[in-house]
């Protein structure tokens, strides 16, 4: 079967310190504070995200009034990646692979049902009652979780396909693997990938509590919460599309490269025992980076064992190391793509990051080979390494 | 053996089925063929105030007298049945111990109410602000409504290799689960894969949002006549429950180890839509170019077609453009098509997946499975739907189509193992 080069032309990228490759360069390049906002969900912390002009990319309001702000947001970082890769007149045949959470709740909706019935004892005829009369007939798509796919078809036009994965970190690194493999082996030329994640909002925040991996007060480093005996998430807004391309594609079109992906490798280890996820990242190792990497952008979330597992894996490597939470928080289905494009970013810029957290050691004037590390909160270890493009 | 690309071929070597038609596939074939409907009177909770109060239930045996599940526990109860009918049918691995990985096509979930209301009366407040603090140390809740969770689960309960795949297309899911597994067996990444869809969405708040967007029959009186695929009367959709596994393999391999085959998948295509978060293209590009995607893969031409197992839910719109769509591809000759929908409801993300295993077993027997309901033919539907009563056909190829919400279209051809 053939191999072909598959590389990253065009990011979109946006978390808490902006948006776009510029606004993510110049501030990570010199040294970032995180952005935070620790008071409307207190206790709990989050990276809220930037202002975001929704005219520029979704240009029509009812497009907009169809959407709930996570489909907004991924739809807006989508269009970025597309003009950053120069890539709008190619989208009828582009792939998609999204990677997917859950839409918005209806919160002052689900608190009124709530004060009436949590306490009653009919919960079932007055429940569909109040939910007929109250639930807005868009919010079901404006939610639906494969509408941020199709959401990207209808505002952009990429129509080549078109899937959504679940399965929080793990489904953006899936999503990235086999849209980089079906690109590589001759199945199309060009395809957009990424995720989305909007912290602002208490339906998340309830979900993610439930593991006792969230970290509760003010912002504190990220290396140094998981000591203190809780959870050390943080979570963050952010989106991360990436368009990638067959080399030969973007070669023949004139495609400013940004980096070549190499490769992209996943595992979920049960983790049973400690030191299975970093056992299965290490098994993982070898089929991304053979030959080294000279620089790590690290998935770290904060979630206590997925740290540990991760700070062994590290330990492994004899490389720096960037931790991007530290800054704009943990972006689930959103991470593992910013990360990447993260990565992508540097290589194109010759150059690597001053240290994003207290714990990020070392130094790397201009990396070669950066590895991106994804370790889930809960399941799912995942590797992928970007090399520098040759000039074209 | 090679494809027409050079590619493996693909063999099914186990499958698994449940619908409101009962469990087990056998059973649910026979009473497909015997026209048969498994649409109820929805019993598992009240109904009062909604528009439809009809659908195809799946209910549990564990469920009789107790308290209900939640849709991911319903999603994963009826995935593993169905895995399990499948990996014991093709034999494969050992117990807990399957030699590739999973795809799971389901629903996106959710926190549900009964967990809301719980942490509501333990914080004393209704607020979310309160329910998260009341919600410290529910890893319950946390691993039920992860999305990853019940992927997870099925992974460690069947011992299946790598990253289990959860993927949701809408009513398409069921197809773009079988065609991440056929494709990874292609490039060569595994020897063998389930492929599974599965949906439990059916409860009071599933249906308010359907019903909302006027997707949903509300045929109430007559539920085993409420869905009406094709004929002039249809209303809309019932929604569904139910489950098929696929166990995939590559052929070469399945030959080697004994294995017997039902049938190959030897074509996938997809094509997005950008019309309307609902509505096809009024010129109908993407179902169209879909099916010529599908036809492409397998090296087919549009006759070599016996049968086509039509998307076919019963909504006016997307019967109409099935139509519309298979008259585009076949022309004049278009080949029979029909529903299964019209028996066992509109099943959501377990539709692809269950319709690809009756295209199989369609090939295996030579009978296609009818379109039921057919009282009054619609003008506008001039395609030969097999209506009210199974016949005999010879059958090599099937195209299984699958479109969904948000312009997600899968289709599969299904075929009979090489001569």
């Amino acid at each position: 079967m053939i191999r072909r080069d598959v590389v990253i032309s065009g990011i979109g990228l946006v978390s808490a310190l902006g948006e776009g490759p510029d606004a993510h360069w110049e501030t990570l390049s010199v040294g970032a504070k995180p952005v935070v906002d620790e008071a409307s969900y207190a206790p709990w912390t989050v990276h809220p995200l930037p202002a975001l002009s929704l005219d520029t990319q979704i240009p029509k309001k009812g497009d907009q009034r169809q959407m709930e702000p996570w489909q907004r947001l991924g739809t807006y970082a989508a269009g970025l990646a597309i003009d950053d890769a120069g890539a709008r007149d190619l989208v009828d045949d582009m792939h998609l692979i999204v990677a997917a959470g859950g839409g918005e709740r209806d919160v002052p909706l689900d608190e009124q049902v709530n004060a009436e019935l949590a306490n009653s004892n009919d919960t079932g005829s007055r429940l569909n009652e109040l939910l007929a009369t109250g639930l807005r007939p868009t919010l079901f798509l404006a939610q639906l979780s494969n509408l941020l796919a199709g959401n990207i078809s209808i505002v952009h036009g990429v129509t080549g396909s078109s899937r959504t994965f679940m399965g929080e970190e793990s489904a953006a690194a899936d999503a990235l693997r086999i849209a980089h493999a079906r690109l590589s082996e001759g199945r199309g030329e060009i395809a957009l990938v990424g995720g989305a994640f909007t912290a602002q909002r208490w339906d998340m925040l309830l979900l993610y509590r439930g593991q006792d991996g969230m970290w509760q007060g003010p912002h504190k480093p990220l290396s140094e919460r998981p000591v203190a005996g809780q959870g050390g998430m943080i979570l963050g807004g952010m989106a991360g599309f990436l368009v990638l391309e067959t080399a030969e594609h973007a070669r023949a079109r004139g495609a400013r490269v940004l980096a070549r992906l190499d490769a992209v490798a996943s595992d979920a280890s049960r983790r049973t025992a400690p030191g299975d996820a970093a056992e299965a990242a290490r098994a993982l190792l070898p089929r991304v980076a053979p030959t080294g990497v000279d620089a790590v952008i690290s998935g770290a979330s904060g979630a206590p064992e997925a740290w540990a597992e991760e700070e062994n894996f590290l330990r492994g490597l004899d490389a720096p190391v960037r931790r991007p939470a530290n800054l704009i928080g943990h972006g689930v289905e959103g991470a593992f793509p910013a990360h990447v494009a993260l990565a992508a970013l540097a290589l194109s810029r010759g150059g690597f990051y001053a240290a994003m957290d207290p714990a990020d050691a070392g130094e790397a004037a201009a990396p070669s080979r950066i590895l991106v590390t994804g370790f889930g909160q809960w399941r799912g270890e995942a590797l992928a390494t970007l090399s520098r493009a040759e000039k074209n | 053996m090679r494809d027409h690309l050079g590619r493996p071929l693909v063999a099914v070597t186990g499958i698994g089925a449940v619908t409101s038609l009962g469990f087990g596939l056998q059973d649910n074939w026979s009473r497909l063929l015997a026209g048969q409907s498994g649409i109820r009177r929805i019993t598992r909770f009240p109904t009062d105030h909604l528009k439809t109060t009809i659908a195809g239930c799946v209910d549990l045996p564990e469920e009789t007298g107790g308290e209900t599940f939640t849709s991911p526990m319903r999603v994963e109860r009826m995935a593993g049945f169905a895995i399990e009918e499948a990996v014991t049918a093709a034999a494969i691995g050992a117990k807990g111990s399957f030699p590739g990985p999973l795809f799971l096509g389901m629903p996106p979930v959710e926190v549900e109410w009964p967990n809301r209301f719980d942490l509501a009366r333990q914080a004393g407040s209704p607020s979310y602000a309160a329910m998260t603090g009341a919600s410290a140390g529910r890893h319950d809740i946390y691993e039920t409504f992860l999305f990853g969770g019940v992927g997870e689960r099925l992974a460690a309960r069947f011992g299946t290799r790598g990253a289990p795949i959860s993927l949701t297309t809408a009513c398409a899911t069921g197809g773009s689960a079988i065609q991440l597994g056929v494709e990874a067996i292609q490039r060569g990444e595994c020897d063998a894969c389930i492929a599974v869809g599965a949906d439990a969405s059916v409860h009071a708040e599933a249906l308010i949002r359907f019903s909302l967007l006027s997707a949903l029959s509300t045929r109430n009186e007559e539920p085993e006549k409420a869905s009406r695929p094709f004929e002039k009367n249809r209303g809309g959709f019932v929604m569904s429950e139910g489950a098929a596994a696929l166990v995939l393999e590559d052929y070469d391999a399945a030959k080697a180890r004994g294995a017997k085959i039902l049938g190959l998948v030897s074509g996938c295509g997809e094509r997005a839509d950008n019309f309307h978060r609902t509505r096809s293209n009024p010129d109908g590009r993407a179902i169209v170019g879909a099916m010529k995607n599908a036809l492409d893969d397998a090296g087919l031409e549009p006759d070599q077609v016996s049968y086509v197992n039509g998307h076919g839910t019963g909504t006016p719109e997307n019967d109409k453009m099935e139509n519309f769509g298979m008259r585009a591809v076949f022309g004049e000759n278009a080949p029979p098509i029909s529903s299964n929908k019209s028996m066992i409801g509109h099943t959501l993300s377990a539709a692809g997946a269950l319709e690809a295993a009756f295209s199989l077993l369609t090939i295996r027997d030579q009978r296609l499975p009818p379109t039921i309901n057919h009282d009054e033919p619609d003008p506008n539907i001039t395609l030969d739907v097999v209506p009210n009563v199974a016949r005999d056909a010879p059958v090599k190829h099937v195209l299984s189509n699958s479109f969904g919400f948000g312009g997600q279209n899968v289709c599969l051809v299904l075929s009979g193992e090489p001569a």
